[in-house]
């Protein structure tokens, strides 16, 4: 029933659609491919820098990572959220309605890598799958899978690492999601959730985002998405890969060698990164870094889920609807969980 | 008419209440625009995903930023 002057445009040919999709792929797989050829020929043979310096070790290393990194960033934002389009926290939420815990707490975390989920929402959602009835334990787990095991993180690792390490962090992302989350649970902490949650009476219908959507509006929201990422994140992508560098070229590896081996290296890890607040673009450019001096994975990975996973910022938003209690408990419920990975890993690998 | 904002402030939630106005401005409707940013109430109106649009009494948008032709449609048809 909408005016004429105001009815929808007509719909795009999906034959210049998808050539667009096609050439933007290409595109990108060009750039991606010249990354390295041009950025040694730009520093080493147009300007000059000496290849073996310090200085021509860091300068590359901040060119290269920066190209390589915001490639791959465009990419995968794109493409997940527009997969992500097809999902939403009502279906999630609908999904672990109902479910014991135990399998629920699996459930949550395996979900909540592929629900399109935002940390500004994440009280609201907590509000939502409480007052809905899905366990607190549950409803945990979903929020600490959610920002450690998301795409950026993803991608990235296989892009720095390969995929044995990011298979890794994944398996281990996933396992203190729903471990944390069934040990929230079994200790009955209810009481320490602030009364007002469970009393919140959800009225009207939740309308699905996911629902009616065309490809076209699938696409322009993988493309807003790459933006809106971009333009939150630079900063933090521009410090880390600006410390990665300076560590790169500077930071002594024979120190290094000597101090990073000790048993206390992954509970410093852990607690330099929670009250860290970054994300998996600005962190890994320095858990990059730090690795290729020779500290063990296990301690980058621990100190990286813990700047992913726990943040000062997430803290005082859930403390709206947790009782300091229980966000202590949680904060260390997740911390011994990621301490307990990087042990075993280090042990392990 | 009413119309309700839910979103903590967040880029997107601005970027919504713009998109609302354009669409009124289009249309020449008058409507008051109340933003609402407390995650108790936001949660109150079933909303997980903010940004979220509310017209009179119910939520017409959530999750995602829609475009002024979008909004303007579900305007038009109040």
């Amino acid at each position: 029933m909408t005016t004429p002057a105001l009815a929808r445009p007509p719909r795009a040919n999906p034959v210049r659609r998808w050539s667009l999709v096609a050439a933007g792929a290409l595109t990108w797989w060009v750039l991606y491919r010249l990354n390295a050829p041009f950025w040694d020929w730009l520093l080493f043979h147009a300007i000059g820098v000496d290849a073996d310096s310090r200085l021509g070790d860091s300068v590359y290393f901040f060119f290269y990572d920066l190209t390589k990194i915001t490639l791959l960033l465009c990419g995968i934002i794109f493409v997940v959220t527009v997969l992500r389009s097809f999902m939403s926290v009502e279906r999630t939420r609908a999904l672990l309605g109902g479910r014991r815990e135990g399998v629920g707490n699996v459930a949550a975390a395996g979900l909540g890598v592929v629900t399109p989920f935002c940390s500004c929402s994440a009280v609201p959602a907590f509000i939502g799958f409480v007052a809905a009835g899905v366990p607190l334990g549950v409803t945990m787990s979903f929020l600490i899978a959610s920002p450690m095991v998301n795409e950026v993180a993803v991608v990235l690792l296989y892009g720095l690492f390969g995929w044995q390490v990011t298979a890794l962090y994944v398996a281990a992302g996933l396992t203190i999601a729903a471990t944390a989350g069934w040990v929230i649970g079994r200790l009955r902490l209810e009481r320490w959730v602030e009364p007002f949650v469970f009393e919140t009476k959800l009225r009207g219908r939740p309308i699905d985002p996911a629902a009616g959507l065309s490809w076209d509006d699938r696409l322009t929201m993988g493309r807003e998405e790459v933006a809106s990422i971009l333009r939150r994140i630079w900063p933090y992508l521009l410090v880390g890969i600006g410390v990665g560098a300076l560590i790169h070229g500077w930071a002594p590896e024979a120190w290094f060698a000597d101090h990073a081996d000790g048993p206390l290296g992954v509970p410093i890890a852990v607690a330099l990164g929670v009250p860290l607040y970054s994300n998996a673009a600005g962190v890994l450019p320095l858990v990059e870094a730090l690795y290729a001096k020779g500290l063990p994975i296990g301690t980058v990975l621990a100190f990286m889920m813990s700047v992913v996973a726990l943040s000062l910022p997430e803290v005082i938003l859930l403390r709206r609807v947790l009782q300091p209690k229980l966000i202590a408990t949680f904060v260390g419920v997740v911390a011994t969980g990621i301490m307990a990975v990087g042990f075993l890993f280090n042990a392990v690998i | 008419m009413e119309l309700r904002i839910l979103g903590s402030g967040c880029a997107k939630c601005e970027a919504l209440e713009s998109a609302t106005r354009a669409a009124l401005a289009e249309l020449g409707t008058d409507a008051t625009i109340e933003k609402v940013t407390d995650p108790a109430e936001i949660a109150s109106w079933g909303v997980m995903a903010t940004p979220a649009l509310v017209i009179d009494e119910d939520v017409v948008v959530s999750g995602r930023v829609p475009s002024t032709v979008e909004v303007a449609g579900w305007l038009a048809t109040r």
